[in-house]
């Protein structure tokens, strides 16, 4: 049976309205976050759960298993390697589940650009990637920052069919 | 003899369905909301990544048991040992029955110790310490039934070819 929040709705009006917007704030203000980390950007994600930067106040505890998580930081070079794991930790991620891409090595491949033979050239090959943090490693504040920038993009989710594709058919028909 | 006051098996018998109808309303309603998208990655059991090999549900060595119990044997015995320790040094305590006192504690913790001695050569003996196990020798058993007669049940039950 599909679950209630999985479904689209063509007409809600007011009430889906409302109901969008409890899911999304609850949704957002406990965001778990998978512990896990790749590289050196890993000390700066460990920096940011520290008293100093305090990634609490956001709801955010690190999880130890990828049942409990919603958001995934990938912090660090991807390589090869670790690329099948990181997939199959996604795929074991209960929806709805995001993925946020921290630093230059996942966003690109950084500095492995070129001759690292054994670097995935960015972890959007892999899985899809709602926020890009930039930096070589980014700062806590940098990775804070791309923590809002998900909140943002959770809480303009809709239950809503899209309509876009109607608008433009109307206007043309 | 308890006496039960007056409706006393319908009130309990309301909690009872009480509280079954909101533990399966909650159910329910959360399975009614919640998206259900099962697969094969989710249903695996979780081993950090990695291909898990063969299923979680996996048998130890019954020997481990043995080894856990004799390992708890003696965990406690130190356990004990250091407040019994404190209170053994304890000078006020020997002053007021003129060393008597830490003869006594001695002799009981002595007494504990033996108890747990006589376990420690009985695990020594059994082999438990051992992890290379001696192989079992088949014994020969002076049985009062001769074996004829084994013999004779076998004989007359044989099936007619």
């Amino acid at each position: 049976m599909k679950g209630l929040l999985d479904q689209q709705f063509e007409n809600g009006g007011v009430i889906i309205t409302k109901v969008d917007d409890l899911l999304n704030w609850s949704r957002l203000s406990s965001l778990f976050p998978m512990t896990f980390g790749l590289a050196c950007c890993a000390i700066e994600f460990m920096s940011t759960g520290s008293t100093v930067y305090d990634m609490d106040r956001f709801g955010m505890v690190p999880r130890a298993t990828p049942r409990q998580s919603d958001v995934m930081i990938v912090s660090g070079t991807v390589t090869f390697k670790m690329a099948d794991r990181i997939k199959q930790l996604y795929e074991q991620m209960a929806e709805p589940r995001y993925v946020i891409s921290m630093g230059s090595c996942s966003n690109c491949g950084g500095p492995y650009w070129q001759h690292g033979y054994h670097v995935v050239k960015g972890v959007d090959r892999i899985v899809p990637v709602d926020v890009y943090v930039p930096g070589c490693p980014p700062r806590p504040e940098a990775l804070i920052g791309g923590i809002l920038k998900l909140h943002e993009k959770i809480r303009n989710e809709s239950r809503m069919k899209p309509t876009a594709l109607e608008n433009l058919i109307d206007r043309n028909g | 003899m308890l006496v039960m006051p007056e409706g006393f098996l319908f009130q309990f018998i309301l909690f009872l369905a009480g509280g079954l109808v909101f533990v399966l309303s909650a159910l329910f309603v959360s399975r009614l909301i919640r998206p259900n998208r099962p697969s094969i990655q989710k249903q695996m059991p979780y081993e950090s990544g990695e291909m898990p090999q063969g299923p979680a549900w996996v048998q130890f060595n019954l020997r481990f048991y043995v080894l856990a119990l004799v390992f708890i044997l003696f965990e406690v015995e130190v356990v004990f040992m250091f407040p019994w320790a404190v209170v053994f040094g304890d000078a006020q305590l020997h002053q007021q029955t003129a060393g008597s006192w830490g003869w006594l504690a001695f002799g009981e913790m002595l007494i504990f110790i033996l108890i747990l001695f006589l376990g420690l050569i009985y695990a020594w003996k059994q082999g438990h310490l051992d992890w290379v196990k001696s192989k079992p020798a088949v014994r020969d058993v002076n049985s009062p039934v001769p074996a004829d007669k084994y013999e004779a049940i076998n004989e007359k039950y044989k099936r007619k070819a």
